[in-house]
Parts: C-alpha cells; structure tokens; sequence
C-alpha cells in the first residue's frame, strides 16, 4: 500500500515557495493596490453575508452543516462505495486516485482515448491542487477555463487568490489592460462590456471543447448524483455541451442522503457570497439517455485522496475534511484581507489553507502558515460547518516544533520549526513557574536587573516595542498594598 | 493494491478508530405554512431581486402575454419542446395568429444543429417542475422532449411556473417530490438569469446563460 499520498510532484517549476511567505507579506502589505482591492471586496462579502442570514436560526443551522458533514465522514469508506456503485449504475464511470499526479494522469488518459485536444474547464479548486492546466497543456492538450474570475487569472498566468472570487486581487482597470492586452478588447471600465466580450470568446470554446472538466459542490451516495453550484452558467455550458465530462473532486464531498443538500446549500452560498442561492444548482446524475438530443456522451468521475486519507486518521484534524469551500474564513480572516491570497503561495489561502495545505506540502513547506493567524477566532465563528480552525491552528503550531506530547505528531514536516534554544527557554520558563520560591526569586531580579533587558527580541520587536518589566513584581505590589 | 483499495483501506484502517455519526436534525429548515399567495409573492419578490422577471397570468392568457413580452424583445425565433402541451399550444396558436416569432422545435439530437442553437435562437421556453419560494427558484428536470441546453444557450429563457406547484423551501420541494426515489440524468434549480460578479464584484447579467430568465406564473 503507498503511504506517500502527498502533493504532485510533477512540474514543480510552476510551484511558488511557500516558505518565502514573510517577503511575499511585506511586499503584500506595502502594494496600496493590493491592499484596497481586498478590503474594499472583503467588506462587501462580510456584509452580504450578515444580511443573507437575517431570519435564520444561524447557530442551529451551523449545527446542523457541521452534523452532516461528521455524519458523512464517520461512514466515509462505504458512502464512496455507495457512491462508486450508484454512479455505475447511472452509466457514469468511477476513478481513483490517490495523489494528483495519478488524476491528471487519469485525465490526460481519458482524453487520449478520445483523442481530444481542446478542454473547456468549470471552476475546480482540485484541478488547481493537480495543477491540471498546466499538466494537460505539457501533453498537448489545451485547457481553457470558462470561470469569467479564472479565465482572467488564467490569461495573466496567475493563480486564484480566493477560492470563490478568483480574480478579486484585481481591480477593473488591471482587468481592462488584461483582457485588451490578451485578447484584443478596447480598454473600458465598464463590467457589462468586458463580461460581454469574455461570453463571446467563450462560446465558441464550449461549441468545439472535445471534454468539458468541472469540480464537484457535494457528491450524493444514495442516488449517484453530482451537484454542481454556480451562477455564470460556464458550469452547465462545461457539463452539457462537450461530448465527454470529467468530474474531478475529493474523496471528502460524499453525502449520504439527497436531503444533506438543502442545508449545505443554504449554508455554503450564503456564506461565501451572501446570496439566497446561486442562479445554477445543477445535479448531474448521468450522460445523455439513448432517446436524449443533449448532454456528454459520456460521464467520468476522479475521486482525489491527495493527502485527504491522511488528515482522516486523526480525530482533530479530521475537522478540516467538514469544508465546504465557501470562503467565509478567508472573507473575514484580518491576516488575509491584509496580505491577500497569492502571499500564501498556496492552492488555498486564508485559514482554511493554513490548515489544510500542511498536510498537503508537509509542516516543513508550510511552517509559515499556522503562525499567519492572530488567532483571534473570526474564521471559527463565522465556518458554516463549525470547523474549529483557531484550535486547529494552534494543534499545528504545537506539531511544527513537536511540542505536544498528547498527540503522537501525524503531520509530514512535523517539528521542523524546532529551535533547541526555543525549547530549552520555555522548559526553564514551565519549570520555574512551578517552583514559587523560584518564580519569586526569577521576578524580583528580573525587576532589579531591568535594564539589562533585551531591546530587540527577534520578530516579536519588527512592529512591536519590547514589554518592560516593571520596576516591582506583583508580589512586592501586593505586598506594600496590604500594609 | 489498486489506488482505489489503498485509498478504501487507509480510511477503514483509521488510527483514530471508528466514529459516531452525530443525528441530524433538519427542523431547521422548516417554515411556517404559508398560502398559496404569500408563497407566490416571496417567490416573486425573491427572483426579482435577482433580475428574474415574472409574470402573473392564467391559463388562456399565457401566449397573449408571451408574444408580447418577444415582440418587445424583437426575438424573431422561440425554441420550442415537440411532445411538450406548452410545444403543443404555441404550435397550433401559430394556425391563426401571426405576433409569434417563428417555432424552432427541438426533436434532433444537437451534433446536426449545434451552431444554428448557438447562433440564430432568440429564446427558448420550458416547463418547470414546480418553484421554490423562499429562494425564488425554478425547478428544472430537462428531458428527452425539453432537452438540458433549451434553457441554456437562447440569450431568453421563458419558463412556465403553475402557481400550485410553488413550495416553500428547497428541502419541501425535495421531500414532496420524493426526489431520492430516483433522478433524472439532470435536474436544475435556476434562479434568475446568468451572472457574474468576477470584476471587482460588480453584478453583470448574461455571462455564459440567459441574459434574460421571463417566469409566466399560470395562476
């Protein structure tokens, strides 16, 4: 059995060094541009979805997401053999695959042997973790995406910086420059125009892709049926009009039951974009019948382990496989809003990201990120499936310099932010807090001794001024206070 | 061992051993009952925010209504189902009235005409399989006879809405049509026309579907 079931390897070119990601916030946080284009999109989100949720029970809602969701992923292994079987019973063909070199590979497979040369792609966050676009490209197959937001990080050979809103770290101008740049439209700041000319470009994409790819919003086992969410109608055009569709998703959107949709649903659009509903929820439970006049001739799904099988062994970390990639985490994370999503050099930025890409590019990869949080608990309050991302946070800054001996570390990378200086500080700092007659030895020479203190402590005095200590300790205070 | 069984058998293997489903309780979801007529309203009220445009008509007046929104839209060609009763009143309106654009009906299979459908059809009408309230929803199950890009490609969607078929949420929609008894190949909810809000979140209608969804609501 392969234990490796870790990120693609392949083209590694294209990756971004995720440890880079302290340069990549200073140069973030100094781009006025930047900056304005987050804030100004972060706070129209957080709004809309305040008011999407006016009238609803919220707290029993989220409960009732973050049950469905444990519900799913306590009976995991056998929804996706339910899964597998129902969709084969509705003439759709099941793949597997445990990394994401091994999916693109089963993609690019199915394309060989229909020997098509043109792809027109949904929305997909897995394809973006298999770096699909590049690997089908690399074997001569193009791959358009039909997204309007991917299209556009697609033509300024970019990578989403949000998962919902993949083109938010532009603002119209930049979007003007690029479409005229790339495809020959006049400059304009008016959206109607540039929208119109993308549907144009497209349309003829979609009449002559030989497959169209999309993700998948929630796969249900008890019927065999892929639901698809979105509003521009790419999705619809990608699933019906080419004559072959490749589903691509992660083990980890299976549901049980048609009736986990409604909630979910309700949950995720209006977390992420405060909308009631998106104008498409499109169910896909099969290709086109003998006596249909549309629809793909044939319909294949790639179920993607990449690292998921993994975070499924442990109990805590298990929570991060309840997402429903709805975004709110990052719409309200301060960090993100700050430094926006390409600073995380990783398929998912914000919270979300923080603690999933660990698993994904290893802690040693990833040290940066579960320090990038001020754990202040936005992302956890506002998660419609109550992923308690803050706690989360802090278990994988505990493993990144392996200090919690109550969980055997699981993640890859563990402990490579270990400093032994680090370590020996705070094992003398537990120790002389557990003797009193040394604590108050420690804090009456610390008090004496003041000036001697250290002006710079490393990164904690970049932005900060260094804490004094007070010229008496507590105990002196009190002590005076009482007499 | 084959990716599939390694992936089955590290998830059975767990280390954290085996977990409890928790119980689902989906009484959140419930509405009080409302009537026929607050349901049409919400509906209304909903879609339309939405740019969805309804009309309130009945079961004589509908193709009186239809030739005057196309006419106002200048739409010379209007996609139509064969077997469909809707296909079936507009064909025989045709017979002896002449502001009706010209019937286009779907009975080939798309490989013969794909360009024509994406190039020369101004609007196309369908049948809904009831409506949801709350979200301003249309349900859409495409079949042989309505097939999936009649609602999809034409820059008009005109859809047929009984208003005894409006239910009040998604989940009472489902569960009344008894749904997980078995699926078409696609089933849709479409609420309002296509859009986009991608640059710089600023709404536009019309990106890869409908520019325009019309609801005639036969009361």
């Amino acid at each position: 059995m392969s234990e490796t079931t870790h990120g693609s390897s392949h083209h590694s070119a294209h990756h971004i060094d995720v440890k880079e990601f302290h340069p990549r916030a200073r140069a973030a946080i100094h781009n006025p541009q930047v900056r304005q284009n987050f804030r100004k999109a972060m706070d129209g989100l957080m709004t809309k979805r305040k008011s999407a949720f006016e009238g609803w029970d919220l707290e029993t809602l989220r409960d009732l997401g973050a049950n469905i969701r444990m519900r799913a992923l306590a009976s995991l292994p056998d929804l996706l053999e339910q899964l597998e079987q129902k969709l084969t019973e509705n003439g759709i063909t099941v793949h597997w695959a445990t990394d994401g070199d091994e999916a693109c590979r089963i993609v690019r497979d199915i394309c060989v042997a229909r020997d098509a040369k043109t792809a027109i792609k949904g929305k997909s966050m897995v394809s973006e973790e298999m770096e699909l676009n590049h690997y089908l490209e690399e074997q001569g197959i193009e791959a358009l995406e039909s997204d309007l937001g991917e299209y556009i990080v697609q033509l300024a050979e970019e990578t989403p910086s949000h998962i919902i809103m993949p083109a938010i770290h532009k603002n119209t101008g930049e979007i003007s420059q690029l479409l005229h740049d790339k495809t020959g439209t006049d400059l304009s700041n008016d959206v109607e125009y540039l929208t119109a000319n993308a549907r144009l470009q497209l349309r003829e994409k979609f009449r002559n892709a030989d497959v169209g790819i999309s993700g998948v919003n929630f796969a249900v086992a008890e019927t065999g049926t892929l639901c698809l969410v979105e509003n521009e109608g790419n999705g619809r055009m990608t699933t019906t009009v080419p004559p072959c569709h490749i589903a691509v998703t992660g083990i980890e959107k299976v549901v049980p039951n048609l009736e986990d949709v409604t909630a979910l649903l309700a949950l995720l659009t209006r977390s992420a974009t405060g909308q009631h509903i998106t104008t498409y929820f499109n169910m896909i439970s099969g290709p086109r019948k003998a006596n249909e006049m549309d629809g793909p001739e044939e319909v294949h799904v790639v179920l993607v382990d990449n690292g998921r099988s993994t975070i499924y062994q442990d109990d805590e970390l298990l929570d991060t496989l309840r997402c429903i990639r709805c975004g709110a985490c990052m719409n309200h994370c301060p960090v993100y809003t700050r430094v926006g999503g390409h600073t995380y050099g990783t398929t998912y930025p914000g919270p979300i990201g923080k603690i999933l890409m660990p698993h994904m590019v290893g802690l040693d990869e990833g040290r940066h990120l579960p320090t990038a949080s001020s754990l202040c608990g936005a992302c956890g309050e506002v998660c419609p499936v109550k992923i308690p991302i803050p706690d989360l946070l802090v278990r994988l800054r505990q493993e990144s310099v392996d200090g919690d001996k109550l969980h055997p570390a699981k993640v890859r990378g563990h402990g490579a932010k270990r400093s032994s200086v680090e370590a020996m500080i705070w094992k003398g700092w537990s120790w002389m807090h557990a003797k009193p007659g040394l604590y108050r030895l420690g804090t009456s020479l610390g008090a004496r001794f003041r000036k001697l203190q250290p002006g710079k402590i490393g990164a904690w005095t970049q932005y900060r001024t260094a804490p004094k200590l007070a010229p008496k300790t507590l105990h002196e205070r009190m002590k005076e206070r009482g007499q | 061992m084959s990716s599939r069984d390694a992936i089955l058998q590290r998830l059975r293997n767990r280390t954290g051993g085996e977990l409890t489903a928790p119980e689902c309780d989906f009484s959140v979801l419930d509405r009080p009952d409302w009537s026929t007529a607050e349901r049409l309203d919400m509906f209304e009220r909903t879609i339309e925010s939405v740019h969805g445009e309804v009309h309130r008509t009945t079961e004589s007046g509908w193709i009186d209504r239809l030739a005057e929104i196309l006419q106002s839209r200048g739409a010379q060609t209007l996609l139509i189902a064969k077997e469909h009763e809707i296909g079936q009143a507009l064909r025989s309106a045709t017979k002896d009235r002449e502001d009706l654009p010209q019937l286009l009906v779907y009975d080939e299979p798309i490989e013969s005409w794909q360009e024509a459908l994406f190039n020369e059809v101004d609007a196309g009408i369908t049948s809904t399989r009831g409506g949801i309230a709350e979200t301003g929803s249309l349900i859409l199950w495409p079949t042989a006879d309505e097939p999936r890009l009649m609602s999809l490609v034409p820059p008009i969607h005109i859809a047929i809405l009984k208003a005894s078929e409006l239910y009040t949420t998604f989940h009472d929609a489902m569960q009344s049509q008894n749904w997980a008894a078995g699926m078409p190949t696609n089933a849709l909810l479409v609420s309002g026309p296509s859009k986009t809000a991608d640059i710089e979140q600023t709404l536009a209608y019309g990106v890869h579907g409908p520019k325009e969804l019309i609801v005639l609501v036969i009361e």
